[in-house]
């Protein structure tokens, strides 16, 4: 292989981590919380599209949408649920229940679909494009890097340029004077978390497409790795998770082919520590005012 | 009946008692300044009316309407403004991104657009910066901004918290020029300072209070003269 494929597969991978980052980093700006959790809906939604495909003979597409529909739907019921009454409590009391959370999602997955892997099957019907003879390009990866690109573009959009975005950011600034301007913080925070469970859904379908397995842990490396991102390009920020999870796909994807692929994942949280080294707040991150 | 009243107000911040039974009402088109030391308690009594921090007992009416159980985000709707301490300026987003989210609860743009002039021809400064980030403007600028941010919801009354606050007296002077132009044009103020001077200065009526209670009120050329006053609050 080329370093050319290698590099368009890390880009492939990257953006998978890129939206799946985007989830982190949204509610972390929003909700001030790191849902560890987030990954395991990554999981559910493959596991949707694994039944309503296998099971139910459904056509991709609709079991794309369908899973979209189940992990909005999840993301915005387990806030309401576990974070919500916690709204006022220490962070470590919210980290702790979305460790819990994610427990229990994989658990449930366990309960259902058993403990082993199943063979995914591919929502992309789009054929590999051959280059030359050295060089071919999957399916999956083209479909995962348009699909990526046009929702990275369209979030961004939605929040720079609506009414629903703005208020985004400002309960991400400054949560007490976004409720002077009459701002519904709960319901922002649910949108939130509905946006960034729509977008593991997809992760979830594009993940498993292009590596054809699921298990119940099926999200927990990759929603890792995400988090890596989020940090990585400083969480909070919107372009720093897309930066940052594109980057780290890239890197690892080269990490594998010319060093090691025992080592690829020890590199790529190597460079997460020199970056906070170098840059605590992240690529883009922000320094945070403590208000009093 | 007042525009707004308060009835024996306690409130607690953290474990501590911070406002210990106090009682006020402010009149429609009258500006009320509330005034005391760092720690008396006047920002937190702010917050309270606008739903920011929650009641432990008493009573706070707005034309009619119970404040003490309505969220803060459905306050802004019912005609109050709150012009917080430090500005709370969004800095991340422009002039006119701050501008828009003040008028957050109003639906009709046409209307929106015409309040968004009015601030402008307010203060044309804000206008000259409207493309830049709020994090990027002077103290004095983002004084105005949040200003203009509360004036774009179209208030009835509009609760200011320390304006003069970090600003030079040529700026405070301008600021409360600014305050008093608002009145003029029909908008009731309830003013919290501790630039006691200039508050009594532009306020009709005004409240002095001490550790959470209020220790002295009256018309604000009566305390002016008040000796009790003049030595704690006018610096002799």
């Amino acid at each position: 292989m080329s370093f050319i494929s290698y590099f368009v597969n890390g880009l492939s991978l990257g953006s998978v981590y890129a939206l799946i980052a985007l989830g982190y980093t949204m509610v972390y700006g929003i909700a001030k919380m790191l849902n560890f959790a987030h990954g395991d809906i990554i999981m559910v939604g493959g596991f949707v599209i694994f039944t309503a495909m296998s099971t139910l003979s459904m056509p991709p597409i609709v079991a794309v949408l369908m899973a979209i529909v189940v992990c909005t739907v999840l993301g915005v019921v387990i806030e309401k649920v576990a974070y919500r009454p916690l709204r006022n409590a220490s962070s470590i009391s919210v980290l702790i229940t979305a460790i819990g959370v994610s427990y229990l999602l994989q658990n449930l997955a366990q309960l259902i679909f058993g403990t082993g892997s199943r063979n995914f099957q591919s929502v992309v019907s789009v054929p590999a494009w051959r280059i030359n003879d050295k060089l071919t390009i999957s399916g999956e990866t083209i479909v995962t890097i348009i699909v990526t690109t046009i929702i990275m573009i369209g979030l961004t959009l939605f929040i720079n340029k609506t009414k629903t975005g703005r208020a985004m950011l400002a309960v991400s600034e400054d949560r007490g004077a976004a409720q002077l301007m009459g701002i519904n913080v709960n319901r922002t925070i649910s949108i939130t978390f509905a946006i960034g469970s729509a977008l593991a859904a997809v992760a979830g379908a594009l993940l498993c497409s292009s590596y054809p397995q699921i298990g119940a842990y099926t999200g927990q490396m990759p929603g890792i790795k995400a988090f890596v991102a989020a940090v990585f390009g400083g969480i909070g920020s919107v372009p720093g998770a897309m930066i940052g999870g594109v980057a780290l796909g890239v890197i690892e994807n080269l990490s594998k082919a010319y060093i090691s692929s025992q080592l690829a994942d020890a590199i790529v949280f190597a460079v997460l520590i020199i970056i906070l080294l170098i840059k605590p707040t992240g690529l883009l991150g922000r320094k945070m005012n403590e208000k009093v | 009946m007042a525009m707004l009243t308060i009835e024996d107000l306690h409130v607690n911040y953290g474990v501590i008692e911070a406002i210990k039974g106090v009682s006020f009402s402010v009149e429609q088109g009258e500006v009320i300044a509330l005034i005391g030391a760092n720690g008396a308690g006047k920002t937190t009594i702010l917050h309270t009316i606008t739903g920011l921090i929650p009641v432990k007992s008493g009573k706070i009416e707005f034309e009619g309407h119970d404040l003490c159980k309505t969220p803060a985000h459905k306050i802004v709707q019912m005609g109050m403004a709150h012009v917080p301490e430090g500005r709370r300026v969004f800095q991340q987003l422009s002039v006119y991104e701050n501008l828009l989210l003040g008028a957050y609860t109003r639906k009709d743009k046409a209307e929106i657009n015409a309040s968004l002039e009015l601030v402008y021809h307010r203060f044309p400064r804000l206008k000259e910066r409207q493309k830049q980030l709020a994090g990027t403007l002077s103290g004095g600028e983002q004084q105005m901004l949040a200003m203009g941010r509360a004036l774009m919801s179209k208030p009835r009354i509009i609760l200011m918290d320390e304006p003069s606050m970090g600003l030079s007296p040529l700026l405070v002077a301008e600021i409360f020029d600014i305050i008093e132009n608002i009145n003029r044009d029909g908008t009731t103020v309830l003013l919290v300072e501790q630039n006691a001077k200039m508050a009594l200065s532009i306020a009709n009526r005004a409240y002095v209070l001490e550790t959470g209670r209020l220790a002295l009120q009256g018309k604000a050329s009566d305390l002016m003269e008040n000796e009790e006053v003049k030595s704690a609050y006018l610096g002799g």
